[in-house]
């Protein structure tokens, strides 16, 4: 086998990793909204839950995440197949951190914005839509950016709960081939040309909501 | 007596401070107040507890006759955000810092909260926004953002921003402590306009002494979270009677370069 045949297994992972890693990353981003919100919000048990969600999965291993979801939940009954589990997983997580971000860049806008928009009268929610978050979510992308690298990357996990993802073929390509140099090289491009995908979006997602003269860079960089 | 405003006994602290203690204020409508006194002494804190930015601890407000104190509401200092959104219907702020919107253009600023909170139709704001813009002089900026506006500018856009929702009272936080003196000017004429309408009650914190003396009624000077002194403009400045309120105008008057200048200025 040549290096140019290994090319087409290892796509294959590559194109489930970037699902998993799609999809993780969308249903992170709600969650991360979500939880973000809930935890600057002035009831105390939306606060409450969204801080303990946060709490409990920055505070555990990934890892043990995977397992406890495929492994331990079917126990009580709740068993998903791996793929759901795995998308599952990296969405909590990535949401948990998100939330975060989310929440400091809702913190960081200037009482000042809030009480001009409370002398006119406009509802919490209002304020919070049109006031708040149009001037938090520029701040939240460079980290949001970080975030989305950070759960390409962990997605390498879930090869360990039976996906087929890019890091699972890369094992059983060298199972087969013992060929670990070439194998391994390969899949480090692979991930590494799918972050600087991941990259390349985000920064525009950024430029565009930072184009215009609303934001000068100045006041921002 | 047709009072607007009506401070009863208001008593304010913030921790073991109290700023205002057993306060008595009261404004008529269309009454134009000048606030007057030394930093600390509690003039923004008047105008942020009629705005509802801050609570007060005890005593009683009214404004228009509707008490800040929600009538059978939950505890006698509490209101719902129903009672507050009513509340602040009849009052308006101008901010020291502008505090304009910097992701909405010029236009958007204006229009924005009577469309999103009186309702009104985006045209019918709009046209409304246009005049408003006409009258302080800065319709060629309309689709202009914030931050391409100089400071003077800002504040003429946040004054109609707040006129924009019909206030029948609009309070005034040193409108032109922010800026160059080379703006000031600019944005007291806007204020010194506005001092026409009768119907506009006008509560106005500022250290501009000509000015003051120009567009109030009457001139209080705070000290300590008290009224030392008031009086009608003409009477307050030529003659004051407090000891305190002399010390306090002619330090304005004497060494402090920055307030002659600015009452150079406004003659
Ligand atoms: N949020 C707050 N927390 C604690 N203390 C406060 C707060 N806001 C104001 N104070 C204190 O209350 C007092 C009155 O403040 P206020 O801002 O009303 O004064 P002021 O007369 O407007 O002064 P200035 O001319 O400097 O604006 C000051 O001693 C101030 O330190
Ligand atoms: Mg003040």
């Amino acid at each position: 086998m040549t290096w140019m045949q290994y090319l087409a297994p290892l796509l294959k992972g590559a194109q489930v990793t970037v699902m998993i890693s799609l999809a993780s990353i969308f249903f992170g981003a709600i969650l991360a909204f979500a939880a973000g919100i809930a935890r600057t919000s002035s009831n105390r048990v939306l606060s409450g839950i969204a801080f303990v969600y946060v709490v409990l999965f920055r505070g555990t291993p990934l890892l043990v995440q995977l397992f406890w979801f495929y492994y331990a939940l079917p126990l009580i009954g709740i068993s998903f197949d791996p793929v759901t589990t795995g998308i599952t997983v990296l969405s909590l997580l990535t949401g948990a951190f998100g939330a975060e971000v989310v929440r400091g860049a809702l913190l960081a806008v200037p009482p000042a914005q809030l009480e001009a928009a409370r002398a006119l009268n406009f509802s919490k929610s209002y304020t919070l839509w049109h006031v708040s978050m149009p001037q938090a979510i520029i701040e939240m992308m460079p980290a949001f950016g970080n975030l989305a690298i950070q759960n390409l990357k962990d997605t390498a996990l879930v090869s360990l709960i039976s996906i087929a993802d890019l890091t699972f073929q890369a094992q059983s390509l060298r199972n087969i081939t013992l060929d670990s140099a070439t194998v391994y090289t390969l899949t480090l491009v692979g991930y590494f040309m799918i972050a600087l995908c991941l990259m390349f979006v985000m920064r525009f997602i950024e430029m565009k909501l930072r184009r215009g003269p609303a934001f000068p860079r100045s006041a921002h960089s | 007596m047709t009072s607007i405003i009506r401070f009863e006994n208001v008593t304010k602290r913030f921790g073991a401070l109290t700023v205002l203690d057993n306060f008595n204020f009261e404004v008529q409508r269309g009454e134009k107040v000048t606030l007057i006194g030394p930093s600390g002494s509690g003039k923004s804190t008047v105008l942020r507890i009629l705005m509802t930015l801050e609570p007060f601890q005890e005593g009683l407000l009214e404004i228009d006759g509707i008490s800040y104190h929600e009538p059978n509401g939950r505890g006698p200092f509490k209101a719902s955000e129903k009672h507050l959104h009513k509340i602040r219907s009849n009052v308006g702020m101008v901010f020291q810092s502008f505090n304009l919107f910097p992701h909405m253009t010029v236009l958007r600023n204006i229009v924005e909260a009577p469309v999103a909170v009186l309702k009104m139709k985006r045209d019918e704001a709009e046209s409304r926004a246009t005049e408003l813009l006409r009258m302080v002089d800065l319709y060629d900026k309309k689709d202009h953002f914030p931050s391409q506006l100089s400071g003077g500018q800002q504040q003429r856009v946040a004054i109609a921003r707040a006129l924009a929702m019909r206030p029948r009272v609009l309070l005034f936080d040193e409108p032109t402590s922010a800026l160059d003196p080379q703006l000031v000017g600019e944005v007291l004429g806007v204020i010194r306009n506005l001092a026409q309408e009768h119907d506009l009650t006008m509560l106005l914190v500022t250290h501009e002494m000509r000015f003051a003396r120009e567009v109030s009624d009457r001139v209080c000077f705070f000290d300590k979270g008290r009224i030392v002194e008031q009086g009608g403009p003409e009477q307050f400045f030529s003659n004051p009677q407090q000891p305190r309120t002399r010390e306090f105008l002619s330090s304005f008057l004497g060494e402090q370069a920055p307030s002659r200048e600015s009452l150079r200025r406004v003659q």
